[in-house]
């Protein structure tokens, strides 16, 4: 087997709130393979976001850690981790989380253009093309809809081919209609590139799609699938036990 | 590479709506601008044109006419150097316009020799000044000729002779509007004049002007005169005199300059702090895609670098504009034509330091983009904790620099100090306030209380409240437009004149003899007035001080000896028995009375004329009265109120031991009108041409005039202040207003009308615009009395209507900006601006 794209090892999240400690996650180790789909789900508050924020590097844990392509975050500073990102994380947020003043091609362009790509606007194209929006490069955020908004972010989020994305709940603002395709996407564009899917959501249905899935709740990992997980998720279960 | 297209792009939508931050530095620019080059001008003329003002390369003076033997030795001197010489004596006199039978208080200047030596004189005919060297005849200067309804070819009578007009005088170099409007000048031949106008007792004064062109030359005839008694002065030291005197109005201007600049770097950090936190949400998922901390802050800093270009750049083309107004604001008061050129330098200089402190000013609130955590994309309340060192180090550039700065301008490390100590006073001191009003804030609202009070209240000390940032921009710019406000005020009330009182005598006649005393009486009671006043005067000069003999004194070139102008100086001196009400006993006893037989007289001197000729209560003053030498005690100190239309003296003696010395007299009348006074005048000076009149009236509504004059130009300056303020003002209030909006919005969802969302900015914003206000307005008042106090040495007494002012319109306007900003989103359906701000 290949080595894991993401490693996350026994993470522990505490905050100060009100003066005592909160932990909202603890003990919740996994891998994921290149190409595997992951969902994260659990009720409000059981700390998916937390999870997803600490394996993508934009936050420390207070314990435990996270190996994203080969390379331990814990030693890294905020920059290092950035350039990390740059170079194999894309992300597709529930807000979409587009840039308001550049234009759909200028935002799937930002990745491709941070690594230095010269054929980042062409690529950009090709995305949106493969997305369905041609017809709308020149467009702003604010002149496209909701679904048309996170087409592009999916688009910017495959720029670069990423080999790991972190999706959180990609179709939480989004109708049904709309998000299914936005699912389809999503699942086409990981098939087709092989990049790991990293998937927050709410959605029994999202989740249900993923290869996989690691329910969360208080912070610690309940029901797991066994059948469905590699022997580090066994230790997990019998910490969560 | 990628860092140039993003910043272009982000700043897309942006910019129109950092036209504030453009404005706010481009006035601070211009106005420094303006002043530099006004600046710079003004040195070029002062050192192109002091030759000119001061009417050669040589003064050779005496407090007295000169004297047969005086001219020999001027004339001798002028030989063995080569020089060409101008002869001058000046003196106050009543000039009779006999074509419209009125009498005119002028200062006569009767001169021979090729006048002007340096400079052109400007004047009607053009043959006007050949005519006036050759014929004889009078040259009077455009406004005397307007103000008499005289004209060209008219006459003029001096004492007992009488002159041909034969020029009307437009311009001489050195004369400065102001200086004629209290006695405009009349030119005679020196060899024509009565020569009884310039006897005992009269106020003359004579010069010798010498143009030599070698400095060995001028250093042989500078000895050669001091020897033989004149009292000497050189164009170069004057120029040196000038040259500081104009840097001191330099300074303050520059002052001006700084705080417009310091103003607009207030307005830029207040727009570049909402824009900061605007662009949290972008900046974080930039993060997110894997951009360093230090490249988003490059993105924000090119903005803030290019947007502070334009401003600059706007400020220098604005400052070039308004540098053509100040000539023509401050010409009254300059004796030197301030040309109207471009100063490369100061173009130069205002772009850079408008770049640098736009870039500074913005960097401090742009630091924080830095520190956006890339988690915020996922939490939006994910924020940066703790202390930014990078804030602290561009807090403490930002000072350095402001300290360089300031220094720069007004070269002297002092005045930087206090002026940055003083701001920073102010900024901790209203950091404590914005403090206390946060935790008053949440007590302090009553359920009894009005929802939207309630609601404004509580926005002070809510999450993510704007107390602190908009009291600190609002209350500094309240502190430091007050402060140049009110000092301008300190200053005007300074020279603010006296109300016309029945008491008050409104016509003086100078130079009254003793044996003219009776019948000049007599005039006056014939014309139906009354004597207010008579007032004694004896002329003397200082032999000795504390034993010291004047001459040994004027010797010692030591910088720690008395002023050597003041020992070398005519002193006119009364006696009398008390205090005048413009006097006040600063130290001793003063003495009314004493014995002729004395062999020492109480003198009492004006303490800045005794600190001047360093002498102490108790010391000794011998005074040399028409060549007898009287010994004196000071015995007591006064403190002069100069501004007041009355006869002031350095010294004043008790009544007895000068009764008998040579003296003339001041007589005080009250004419009441202008019909009486010009009657009174006539009648005295065709009795008696030796005796001047001097309507008070008519001067105090000149100096009323100059006066005005001046407020006009302060205020002018202090408008640059209160245009950048009101920039600042917009700026912060915004800050507040992005935060706003949502909460608006969310009210108008749930049922609130929009009269109430309206009522609760106006709550929240008259508040804090009132607690600034109140703050400011305390820093202003402590900062207008230090700088009264210790810079201009004048009393200060704060305007009470500037404070209520201030504390009416700054949260009436800050409430307006408030209203208006939040307008735009009042109007719209609240389900579209929801929309919008997702």
């Amino acid at each position: 087997m290949s080595d894991p794209v993401l490693s996350v090892r026994d993470l522990a999240k505490t905050f100060t709130s009100g003066g005592r400690p909160l932990t909202v996650l603890d003990g919740v180790s996994f891998d994921v393979h290149p190409g595997d789909t992951l969902a994260i789900v659990g009720p409000s508050g059981s700390g998916k976001t937390t999870l997803l924020g600490l394996a993508a590097g934009l936050d420390r844990p207070s314990r435990g850690s996270v190996t994203l392509a080969g390379t331990d975050l814990s030693g890294l500073s905020e920059d290092a981790r950035a350039k990390l990102r740059a170079a194999h994380v894309g992300f597709v947020f529930q807000s979409f989380r587009l840039l308001p003043t550049l234009t759909a091609l200028d935002n799937v362009a930002v990745p491709l253009e941070l690594r230095g790509d010269r054929g980042a606007r062409d690529e950009a194209r090709q995305l949106l093309d493969r997305v369905g929006l041609a017809e709308r490069t020149g467009h702003y955020p604010s002149q496209l809809s909701g679904g048309e908004q996170q087409r592009v972010a999916v688009a910017r989020a495959f720029a670069g081919s990423p080999t790991l994305l972190f999706a959180d709940e990609p179709t939480g603002n989004l109708d049904d209609g709309t998000g299914s395709r936005v699912e389809d996407l999503l699942f086409d564009l990981n098939r087709e590139a092989g990049t790991a899917l990293v998937v927050v959501t709410h959605d029994l249905q999202l989740a249900a799609r993923c290869d996989r899935e690691i329910r969360l709740r208080g912070g610690r990992v309940v029901e797991p699938e066994p059948a469905r997980l590699g022997a580090e998720a066994e230790a997990v279960t019998e910490r969560a036990a | 590479m990628l860092i140039f297209p993003l910043a272009w792009r982000d700043s897309r939508g942006m910019r129109r709506r950092l036209v504030l931050y453009i404005g706010a530095m481009a006035m601070g620019v211009a106005a420094l601008v303006a002043i530099r080059s006004f600046g710079d001008n003004l040195s070029t003329a002062v050192e192109e044109q002091t030759i000119e003002v001061f009417g050669g390369d040589l003064q050779a003076r005496r407090g007295v006419p000169f004297q047969e033997r005086d001219d020999i030795v001027l004339d001798s001197i002028a030989t063995a150097t080569g020089a060409t010489l101008v002869r001058e004596v000046s003196f106050p006199s009543m000039a009779l316009f006999p074509a419209s039978e009125v009498t005119r208080f002028v200062q006569v200047r009767a001169l021979d020799g090729p006048y002007p030596l340096y400079g052109q004189v400007e004047a009607f005919p053009e043959t006007a000044v050949k005519a006036f060297r050759d014929t004889g005849g009078a040259m009077a200067e455009a406004a005397l000729l307007l103000q008499m309804n005289a004209e060209v070819g008219d006459s003029v009578r001096v004492g007992n002779r009488t002159y041909p007009i034969v020029g009307r005088v437009d311009r001489v170099p050195g004369q400065s509007d102001v200086g004629s409007l209290v006695g405009p000048q009349l030119y005679l031949p020196r060899g024509q004049i009565d020569s009884t106008l310039t006897g005992f007792g009269s106020r003359t004064r004579s010069t010798a002007f010498f143009r030599i062109a070698s400095a060995d030359e001028q250093e042989k005839a500078a000895l050669a005169l001091e020897e033989a008694g004149f009292r000497v002065e050189r164009a170069v030291e004057e120029q040196a005199e000038w040259t500081e005197a104009t840097g001191d109005l330099a300074r303050f201007l520059s002052l001006v300059g700084v705080v417009a600049l310091l103003l607009g770097g207030l307005g830029v950090a207040s727009a570049m702090g909402v824009y900061a936190r605007e662009k949290a949400e972008t900046v974080a998922t930039l993060r997110c895609l894997g951009l360093s901390s230090w490249r988003v802050l490059a993105i924000y800093a090119l903005q803030a670098l290019a947007l502070g270009t334009v401003g600059a750049g706007i400020g220098v083309i604005l400052g070039v504009g308004v540098q053509r107004l100040l000539p023509a604001v401050l010409a009254p008061f300059l004796p030197v034509t301030v040309a109207n050129d471009l100063v490369p330098s100061a173009l130069l200089e205002g772009l850079g330091v408008g770049v640098v402190a736009a870039v500074l000013f913005a960097l401090l609130p742009l630091a924080a983009v830095r520190r956006v955590p890339p988690l915020r994309a996922l939490r939006a309340d994910a924020t940066a904790r703790g202390l930014d060192p990078l804030r602290l180090v561009l807090g403490l550039a930002l000072l350095g620099a402001a300290y360089g700065f300031v220094f720069l301008q007004t070269q002297d490390w002092r005045i930087a100090l206090g002026f940055l100590g003083g701001l920073a006073v102010s900024f901790g001191g209203l950091a404590v306030l914005a403090a206390v009003v946060r935790r008053l804030a949440r007590g302090v609202a009553r359920p009894s209380w009005p929802f939207a009070w309630r609601q404004g209240i509580a926005n002070l000390h809510a999450p993510g409240n704007q107390t602190l940032v908009l009291l600190l921009a609002l209350g500094l710019g309240v502190f430091l437009v007050l402060t140049l406000g009110l000092t301008q005020r300190a200053i005007l009330d300074g020279l603010t004149l006296p109300r016309d009182d029945e008491q008050r005598p409104d016509v003086v006649l100078f130079d009254v003899q003793p044996d003219q005393a009776d019948s000049v009486r007599t005039i006056v009671a014939e014309q139906g007035l009354s004597i207010v006043g008579e007032v004694p005067l004896v002329q003397m000069r200082i032999a000795a001080i504390d034993g010291i003999a004047a001459d040994s004194l004027l010797a010692d070139t030591s910088e720690a000896g008395p002023e050597r102008w003041a020992i070398a100086r005519e002193y006119r001196s009364t006696y009398r028995g008390g205090l005048t009400d413009t006097e006040v006993l600063t130290e001793g006893t003063f003495v009314g009375t004493a014995s002729t037989d004395d062999a020492v007289i109480p003198v009492s001197m004006d303490q800045d004329m005794a600190a001047d000729l360093g002498v102490k209560l108790g010391g000794r003053i011998t005074w040399n009265v028409s060549g007898v030498d009287i010994e004196s005690e000071v015995t007591s100190l006064r403190e002069i109120d100069w501004a007041r239309p009355q006869p002031n003296f350095f010294a004043v003696f008790p009544e007895g031991p000068l009764d008998a010395a040579p003296q003339t007299v001041v007589m005080l009348t009250r004419a009441q009108s202008a019909e009486a006074s010009a009657s009174l005048q006539t009648r005295v000076v065709d009795a008696f041409p030796n005796v001047s009149a001097v309507d008070v009236r008519q001067v105090l509504a000149l100096v009323e005039r100059v006066l005005g004059q001046v407020a006009f130009a302060l205020r002018f300056l202090a408008f640059f202040a209160v245009a950048t303020g009101l920039a600042v003002l917009g700026a912060a209030v915004r800050v507040a207003l992005a935060r706003r909006t949502r909460e608006a919005v969310l009210l108008r969802t749930i049922g609130a009308s929009r009269e109430q969302v309206r009522r609760i900015v106006v709550a929240e914003y008259a508040g804090l615009g009132l607690l600034a206000a109140l703050m400011g307005g305390a820093l202003a008042v402590a900062a207008a009395w230090a700088l009264a106090q210790f810079a201009f040495q004048i009393p200060f007494r704060p305007d009470p209507w500037w404070l209520v002012a201030t504390a009416l319109l700054v949260p009436a306007l800050v409430a307006v900006v408030g209203v208006l900003g939040s307008r735009s989103a009042l109007a719209r359906p609240p389900l579209d601006v929801l929309r919008a701000e997702e």
